[in-house]
């Protein structure tokens, strides 16, 4: 398949689910999609059109959480972004990793540090936060504030 | 059978990225693991949101100390894919240049920690002897050993001059005959093929399903590589090859990396040559609001970097994901069902920072201690000469 046939694709297939499309240029798509349509949508990009999944990237945009689902189909040169926004003040999410491993580590660190919900991980341990890190304390949120008065690392520079 | 817990990590002083890994072996075999990271957990990205563009190059660069030019450069293509715009084409060589010298050091880098992970330290001491060399070009080109700060969003900070090619050019064509003469002695080796072959397989469906990357996914007959895949740089200018091998053991690991630095050798001096004349910076003044991805074959993988702006001068978000993210979890793919001997090796394979093997400690579940580090990186060099005697090689 083509660059358009594959987004062509993916629009007749997932129509009901797709909000917005952005084709931004020849390599790169954004995509955004209800996310309670993540697991289908990603499921069918990277099964069925042979994608790689790249990484998730979560931001904290301040009214609402968005995830970004980066998966790459080679053949095509074609990285496509999957936008999903979520609830800043209860996100929660169906998880990936019991569709493809690939997800299992991203999910973790994004619960970690943005205070994601991954519904139905297998593996919710922590990875990346030291033990003594407070629960609900989210790094990468917006309104983090230091918690740790011993700390120097966020005197700011 | 009884079951013991060997704590693996995670402190080591020979390479970053401390990685802390739980095995539980029955007798010698490894039946379960759990992998625990984040003892260096810098907070490099929540940083970067407090640097502007410019200065958000430098800190990235410091993420890692063996790749340190992958992360400049898939970040900065992800700044330039904001906008987006293509760099000149003097600046796109001369990336091209240092993201290959930097490849040939890791890989023999690599070479040599495998080599003496299996007792073999002549291979250790060549491939580190040879990389030198590979350093010194980087530092006539550079000004660094490492750490080369070349990149900037938009171009490159320096020129390389014309005087200094025809000596890079004579330093690298000086490693040829000895890189030919190690590649011989590690492929054709009898006890290195008994000791690696068949040793932690990666299926080719287990690397899809983990999205392993890099050599690591090559070396399971998973043709992927960026640098045909999605050509950036000066890659699609020049003729090379993809290495690709099936079997997904440790020795097809080494196998490609191997392969793999010849191919390097020759992106880089084929780009010495050849260096367009031209601007080698395109003067980025502003970046506008909206969001970009850079992703790059580092020698370790695809190295891949998210950045958001909105419009002011500094990045509003920045993700910035390692290859090592990846192919780590697949030593849960691997490990399990081989022996303890064998861990160092496989570990190894993937080509993490080697953080884990040194500072090893088996312990019982009483917290007696069985085995240090060393007397692992020992029991791995002992089988080694074991089979040695087995097969009558000296």
């Amino acid at each position: 398949m083509t660059r358009e046939e594959v987004l062509k694709d993916i629009q007749t297939k997932f129509g009901e689910v797709i909000i917005e499309v952005f084709d931004k240029s020849p390599k790169r798509a954004y995509i955004e999609i209800k996310p309670t349509a993540i697991v289908p949508v990603a499921k069918y990009i990277f099964r069925d059109l042979g994608a790689r999944f790249n990484i998730a990237s979560g931001v904290d945009a301040g009214t609402h959480i968005e995830i970004l689902y980066h998966l790459t189909i080679e053949s095509i040169n074609l990285l496509i972004s999957l936008r999903v926004k979520l609830d800043r003040e209860n996100p929660a999410i169906d998880s990936l990793a019991t569709s493809f491993e690939a997800a299992n580590w991203i999910e973790r660190e994004m619960h970690e540090l943005l205070g994601i919900e991954f519904k139905g991980h297998p593996d919710m341990r922590r990875l990346l936060l030291s033990d003594q890190w407070p629960e609900g304390v989210y790094p990468l949120r917006q309104d983090y504030e230091e918690w740790d008065e011993t700390a120097i690392r966020d005197r700011g520079v | 059978m009884k079951r013991t817990v060997v704590p693996l990590g995670p402190y080591h002083p020979l390479q970053e990225e401390p990685e802390f890994f739980m095995l539980t072996v029955e007798g010698e075999t490894v039946v379960d693991i759990d992998v625990r990271v984040g003892y260096n957990h810098r907070g490099i990205e929540k940083l970067s949101e407090r640097k502007t563009f410019d200065q958000s190059t430098f800190v990235i660069e410091r993420i890692c100390g063996i790749c340190s030019t992958s992360h400049p450069f898939a970040y900065t293509r992800a700044v330039e894919d904001i906008i987006p715009m293509e760099v000149p084409e003097r600046a796109k060589y001369i990336r091209t240049i240092i993201a290959e010298g930097e490849r040939v050091h890791s890989h023999l880098l690599w070479l040599g920690l495998a080599g003496h992970f299996l007792g073999y330290n002549t291979v250790y001491m060549w491939a580190w002897k040879l990389r030198e060399e590979i350093l010194d070009v980087m530092e006539i080109l550079s000004g660094n050993r490492n750490n080369y700060a070349m990149f900037k969003p938009g171009g490159v900070r320096r020129d390389i001059k014309a005087e200094d090619i025809p000596i890079c050019l004579k330093k690298i064509d000086s490693i040829i005959p000895t890189c030919v003469m190690l590649k011989k002695a590690v492929l054709d080796d009898p006890v290195l093929h008994a000791r690696t072959k068949g040793v932690g397989v990666l299926t080719k469906e287990a690397s899809i399903n983990y999205s392993a990357l890099g050599p690591t996914s090559r070396a399971s007959g998973v043709a992927r590589d960026l640098r045909k895949d999605c050509p950036y740089g000066a890659y699609d200018q020049i003729d090379w090859d993809m290495i690709v091998t099936e079997n997904g053991d440790v020795f097809d690991k080494a196998v490609v990396r191997i392969l793999e630095t010849f191919e390097s050798i020759k992106i880089l001096k084929t780009c010495l040559q050849n260096l367009p004349p031209g601007e080698i910076d395109a003067d980025l003044t502003s970046i506008p609001p909206g969001e970009g991805i850079g992703h790059i074959e580092a020698p370790r993988g695809e190295t891949f970097h998210y950045v958001r702006s909105d419009g002011t001068n500094r990045p509003a978000r920045h993700k910035v994901r390692a290859p090592t993210f990846m192919n780590l979890p697949t030593y849960k793919a691997t490990v399990i069902g081989e022996s303890l001997s064998d861990a160092t090796i496989i570990l190894a394979a993937i080509d993490p920072c080697y953080c884990c093997t040194e500072r090893m400690a088996v312990r019982n579940t009483k917290g007696k201690r069985l085995y240090s580090g060393e007397d692992l990186v020992r029991l791995s060099q002992e089988k080694t000469a074991r089979l040695k005697k087995e097969m009558g090689v000296k």
